[in-house]
């Protein structure tokens, strides 16, 4: 594994023969690739589902503002909720049920955030979709990011819960793969629930 | 009550961060509904496709250089300076093969995808495209993360705190604006 020079002694600054194989660029590269080839799969289902919707998309501009926040705002609320969470799994306060105060104020601030922040985002979108050349109303724009919004924040509560329970009867550190799964699977999710909603209200 | 007090508390943390990054998403949303790039949308097929792929595994390739760093100065096994060492320079160049690797991949697993369902792509395009976009991106973020991760360690913040929300807003910010490049150079080239 390490060879014995390696860091431990304080010395000048090491060198290249003791640098340990964790720190070689060959592992590096060998143990993110597959990962990331994996989660750029994972991505071409909201691609698809983007690519479905690109005459609608093209034609309505503030959707197209839309959907990098989408994008990006359920995988955030879901590492905030899951590294919470599993903070509270180390210090032994936690338990799978909404009657647990601590799950219970997690859940509270999720949706409280994501009504704050899917407000915020329909007013916006429709004020840079009207500029850029849209025809969308606000109360249509409002409707499809805060009803999209927060039905995210209930996907996001649910898939954290159930990723910190499945991770612990495992026996897998939530900080190492949890947290990565459930962000991207949210973001995915994510983008098809806000055109679920796009085509219930258009 | 108690219970709301801590749910308060815990909405008052996030809330900075989390509108932070809708800013920054906001303004690539911006860039995706400008005219610009919707001619390129519609004159360019698989640019939605790849649109999801490319903009989260920067998130993958970056957030884990800054975590990989943090790490190293945590445990001391790396110096807390801008400096050649090994360790440093290994982790730089790791990263920078794994941002333009995957974004080969992802021009591939995109043309395929349309060759799939019938759209018929233009592979040397898609390639050109993550190339240039790729590329700019993986300069710019190894830039600002590491010179992130070493100052703000030296002025005593845990860089831990610092790499998601950096990553995400640069991400964002220029990841569209990138993309944007890349199908304006690949079609002055080709």
């Amino acid at each position: 594994m390490t060879s014995p020079s390696d860091g431990s002694s304080p010395g000048p600054p090491q060198e290249p023969s003791s640098v340990s194989p964790e720190w070689s660029v060959q592992h590096i590269v060998r143990t993110m690739i597959p990962l990331l080839a994996a989660l750029s799969v994972l991505q071409l289902v909201s691609g698809s589902v983007l690519e479905g919707y690109e005459a609608t998309l093209l034609r309505y501009p503030a959707l197209l503002v839309l959907v990098p926040v989408q994008i990006g705002t359920a995988g955030n609320l879901a590492s905030i909720m899951c590294s919470r969470l599993t903070t509270q799994l180390y210090l032994g306060t936690y338990e799978p049920t909404l009657s647990n105060p601590g799950v219970r104020a997690n859940v509270v601030a999720v949706f409280a955030l994501a009504a704050t922040v899917f407000s915020a985002v329909g007013v916006a979108a429709w004020a840079l979709g009207a500029v850029l050349g849209g025809g969308l109303d606000l109360g249509r724009v409002l409707a499809i990011s805060l009803g999209s919004g927060m039905l995210l924040a209930v996907l996001v509560v649910t898939t954290s819960i159930v990723a910190v329970e499945a991770s612990y009867r495992v026996g897998l550190n939530p900080d190492d793969t949890t947290i990565p799964i459930v962000t991207n699977v949210c973001d995915v999710v994510g983008v098809v629930i806000l055109f679920g909603v796009v085509t219930l209200v258009l | 009550m108690e219970g709301r007090q801590r749910a308060r508390d815990i909405y008052r943390q996030a809330l900075p961060v989390v509108l932070l990054s809708l800013v920054a998403g906001l303004f690539s949303g911006t860039l995706l509904g400008t005219e610009t790039m919707r001619t390129s949308i519609e004159r360019v097929p698989g640019i939605l496709l790849l649109l999801p792929a490319f903009l989260a595994t920067r998130g993958g390739v970056y957030g884990s250089l800054g975590a990989r760093l943090s790490s190293g100065l945590h445990q001391g096994v790396i110096p807390p300076q801008i400096t050649l060492d090994r360790r440093i320079v290994n982790a730089i160049v790791a990263s920078f093969v794994n941002g333009i690797t995957i974004s080969v991949f992802i021009a591939i697993i995109t043309y395929l995808t349309l060759l799939v369902s019938g759209a018929g792509g233009d592979l040397v395009r898609l390639v050109g495209i993550m190339l240039v976009a790729g590329g700019l991106s993986a300069v710019l973020m190894l830039s600002v993360l590491v010179v992130v991760v070493f100052v703000g360690y030296r002025r005593g913040l845990d860089p831990d705190n610092l790499i998601g929300p950096v990553v995400t807003t640069l991400g964002d910010v220029f990841g569209v604006a990138f993309l944007l490049v890349g199908i304006r150079a690949v079609e002055v080239i080709l």
